[in-house]
């Protein structure tokens, strides 16, 4: 249980496009030794230096396509990887299935994230096996096969109003290395690499990410967010290198406001972490927030080096339904799944917790019977 | 005193001057095509319906083709409304402003009028003078075919008439029923009849005409370029000469030394970096030579000067206006080397190489122009967009605090030129209200717009501006204008 600690991770005066806000983060020394797989630097193969590298390890985002397998057939990442050798397919993958429009616009051009609602789906199938101890109210099907397949609802970029242009119009800052997205204030995601040439390569597929249904609506409803403009008083400056002085200021200010109030949604409170895969310096972990219903919850996936500095981070922030349901599934696991012990832990009786757990859309996990028995239950004290 | 009546009218006319300058109606790189001809379509018709006499006189600025072609339809379309002395005065702006456009536009502009089925007496009067007045119709007739076509049928001319010698009997059956004839007496109308049949005839027509008998003739292209070198136009051969080296047709050579400074910024910021760097010596000179022309006889009068030039990503432009926003920022580089005695430039990236240049990064103005200002300049020249982005508004603030409390007296004067109009707030995009901002079209402009920019520091009133407007119509008039010197 720690927090997230994005120092070497600089951020610097945000642009803003509609309600869009883009907040650059800067690198001071680029991870040289942890690049992104040539394969997916894609069109901008000819802008970034993809040529003789020394030894270093390779890593795939989550959710991205390419053609790993040998039957050139287009595979998806799942889960983001790591990998020491360069040319190694990656270890997991989906096979995908497209229709003859996308399949020729594969053809052309190679990188491009998957249909991601397969990858979000991933994620809480990543982070929940489902019952550990087959209490009897649970259901066959729960037991045998967890939570998967889950499906749960995203936008895609390009759906999120404004975002697109947002993008477009960016000015990435040299050594740019990451991006933390705002729409109508609230963050969105956090999305860091650790070389400035993999951000310039990764930077239009923000596009084809995934956005929770929140960043949608506000999107949508929300009016242009306000720039914030450097204001200087004018009172003491008599020279040039006052001015100089105060203008630094400024954009000390502004990193402060920034990285203390706009991103503590993200930075200030803790999550559990669970360690995927450990390949030289570099370790690969998911994180999932401690679920506190109606306030701000990301998840995510990190890559840290030996000193525990981000070098590769992707966040995606949950909806209030999905804090909901997360929220109800941590409590279950922490009382390793058994219904009396969480909803005396709720301050529920168990046939609420039932009822909660079905229109939070798990019913399939509880037996027919039970479920049954919990609205019987529920219906005569509503006579009562 | 002006009243504010007059003050409103100022302004309005300063930020259509500069509306109409900056913005073709094409893409942007904040705003689309759609947005950018809305908000324009707005502008005109607002001038059109509040000052008329105005929105004529800005004919003779140096507004750019797009608009002027705008203005003259408008107000052909408007004849009616107006009074016989603005006709007449009206009328011979449209003339000379005509005589001004390259015939593409003019004739673009008269099939305008034409589907807008405008035909009253005056707009036929202007055809048929702009008509009488082209050095050879032969030659527009290969060229322009359609285009002419078009406009003697609107107009009511017959080519058989007295204005439109020379080969005059020939030229109706030419544009009307061009294959009846056996033969042409002149030669170029001949040349292209042979052309239908012959593959050698097509080289002695003006380029454009013979691509189309190029592609019916099935001639591979390099060797098309090859041989029609020679006949391409000065920004043809700039155009093609790329494409034309690619495919091994290396008789088409611009000759670099002869470019208008902007179009040969544009042409130099097309070149990979590896090829400026190769041809460094070449592109400097070229640049340098024409940067020396533009300033004519103001070369080197401009005093200590200091130059701030975004080449941020936003100078990219879009796809429709190429990195047009970083040429000219690159011509207005080599322009103000030209008319400074001591010049010193800085890109918002921090690059020194100018030659070298690309849109790339984002865009720290305030920093720069501390930067600038640390020169001491008598005059200090911001070429930007004005999305000043890291972090925003500083440049403003910057700008604010040396006029009210470093440099109260005006020691420096600071000018803000803006290549790219922004559509959402009918004006080029200020930095701040105490510098003055004028649109950008062409860097060799520089001069008269710094001129104008003065005007919208908003101390000088209405009265000024129509004196300084009717002077440079009187300008245009009596055919000195700059821009044919150009």
């Amino acid at each position: 249980m720690t927090t997230l600690d994005l120092t070497g991770l600089e951020s610097r005066p945000s642009q803003v496009w509609g309600a869009v806000r883009l907040v650059p983060l800067v690198r001071d020394e680029p991870v040289d030794d942890l690049r992104l797989r040539p394969e997916l630097y894609g069109d901008v193969a000819g802008l970034v230096q993809v040529g003789p590298r020394h030894a270093y390890v390779s890593y795939i985002p989550h959710g991205f396509v390419a053609t790993w397998t040998n039957d050139s057939t287009p595979a998806a990442a799942y889960g983001t990887q790591m990998s020491a050798d360069g040319n190694a397919a990656p270890a997991a993958t989906m096979g995908l299935r497209f229709h003859h429009r996308m399949a020729r616009r594969q053809a052309k051009n190679r990188l491009r994230f998957l249909p991601m609602h397969l990858a979000l789906e991933g994620y809480l199938a990543l982070h929940f096996g489902g019952p550990s101890i087959a209490w009897e109210e649970w259901s066959q099907r729960a037991i045998r096969q967890g939570l998967s397949p889950r499906v749960e609802e995203a936008y895609v970029g390009t759906e999120v109003h404004g975002l697109g242009d947002a993008l477009r119009i960016f000015e990435i800052h040299p050594n740019q290395c990451g991006v933390m997205l705002y729409v109508a204030d609230a963050l969105a995601a956090v999305f860091a690499v650790p070389h400035p040439d993999d951000y310039r390569a990764l930077h239009p597929t923000l596009l084809q990410d995934l956005y929770g249904e929140l960043i949608h609506h506000y999107a949508t409803l929300m009016p242009p967010v306000r720039e914030f403009r450097a204001r200087i008083p004018d009172a003491q400056i008599r020279s040039l290198a006052h001015l100089r002085t105060a203008v630094a200021d400024q954009e000390r200010t502004w990193t402060h406001f920034h990285d203390t109030t706009m991103a503590t949604g993200l930075l200030e409170h803790t999550y559990t972490w669970q360690t995927v895969h450990r390949m030289e310096r570099f370790t690969l972990s998911r994180f999932l927030p401690t679920f506190r219903p109606k306030q701000e919850n990301h998840i995510g996936e990190a890559i840290t080096d030996d000193r525990g500095r981000i070098a590769y981070l992707k966040t995606f922030r949950l909806s209030e339904n999905q804090v909901r349901r997360g929220h109800l599934l941590s409590r279950l696991a922490a009382k390793s799944w058994h219904l009396a012990d969480t909803a005396v832990d709720l301050g529920i009786d168990e046939a609420q917790l039932g009822l909660r757990l079905e229109s939070a859309g798990f019913g399939f996990l509880l037996r027919q019977d039970v479920l049954d028995a919990y609205r019987k239950q529920e219906r005569t004290r509503d006579q009562r | 005193m002006d009243s504010y009546g007059d003050l409103i009218a100022a302004d309005d006319v300063l930020l259509f001057v500069n509306a109409a300058i900056t913005s073709t109606g094409q893409r942007e790189f904040h705003s689309d095509a759609g947005e950018q001809r809305l908000s324009l379509d707005f502008l005109h018709a607002y001038m059109l319906g509040n000052y008329r006499d105005l929105y004529a006189g800005v004919l003779a600025l140096d507004i750019n083709d797009y608009n002027a072609v705008l203005i003259v339809r408008r107000l052909l379309e408007t004849t009616n409304e107006a009074t016989a002395g603005q006709r007449r005065s009206e009328g011979r702006l449209i003339a000379a402003r005509l005589a001004m456009l390259p015939p593409q536009r003019v004739y673009r502009l008269f099939d305008a009028l034409r589907r807008a089925r405008v035909n009253n007496r005056r707009t036929r009067a202007i055809m048929r003078d702009w008509l009488s007045a082209r050095p050879d119709l032969a030659f527009d007739a290969v060229k322009y075919r359609s285009g002419l076509k078009r406009a003697l049928r609107h107009a009511h001319l017959a080519p058989g008439h007295a204005h439109l010698a020379p080969s005059a009997e020939e030229l109706g059956p030419f544009v009307f029923a061009p294959l009846t004839r056996k033969r042409y007496a002149t030669p170029l109308l001949e040349t292209w009849r042979r052309a239908h049949y012959e593959k050698a005839a097509l080289y002695e027509l003006p380029f454009t005409a013979a691509e189309g008998f190029a592609a019916k003739h099935g001639i591979p292209r390099d060797v098309f370029l090859q041989r029609i070198a020679p006949r391409m136009t000065r920004l043809e051969t700039l155009r093609l000469q790329e494409s034309a080296h690619q495919r091994g047709a290396t008789d088409v050579q611009a000759d670099l030394t002869r470019m208008p400074l902007t179009r040969l910024a544009a042409y130099v910021l097309s070149l990979p970096v590896e090829d400026r760097l190769r041809r460094r010596h070449e592109l400097t000179h070229a640049l340098e030579s024409a940067a020396g022309r533009a300033a004519g006889s103001h070369r080197a009068s401009w005093g200590k000067v200091t130059a701030v030039l975004d080449d941020s990503f936003s100078a990219f432009g879009s796809a429709h206006k190429r990195r047009r926003p970083l040429a000219v920022a690159l011509a207005c580089h080599y322009l103000l080397a030209a008319l400074a005695g001591d010049y010193t430039g800085l890109w918002t990236s921090g690059r020194t190489d100018a030659l070298l240049t690309y849109p790339y990064g984002p865009t720290p103005l305030g920093r720069r122009i501390l930067d600038a200002l640390d020169t001491t300049p008598s005059r200090l020249v911001i070429v930007s967009d004005g999305w000043d982005n890291a972090p925003p508004g500083l440049a403003a603030e910057v700008l604010r605090i040396w006029r009210t409390r470093l440099d109260p007296e005006r020691r420096t004067s600071i000018v803000h030129v803006n290549p790219v109009y922004d559509a959402a707030d009918f004006d080029v995009r200020r930095l701040t209200a105490t510098v003055p901002t004028a649109g950008i079209r062409d860097a060799e402009d520089l001069p008269p717009l710094v001129e104008l920019a003065q005007f919208t520091e908003g101390r000088t009133g209405l009265a000024e501006l129509s004196t300084y407007m009717d002077t440079r119509a009187a300008r245009m008039l009596s055919g000195h204008n700059h821009e044919q010197a150009r």
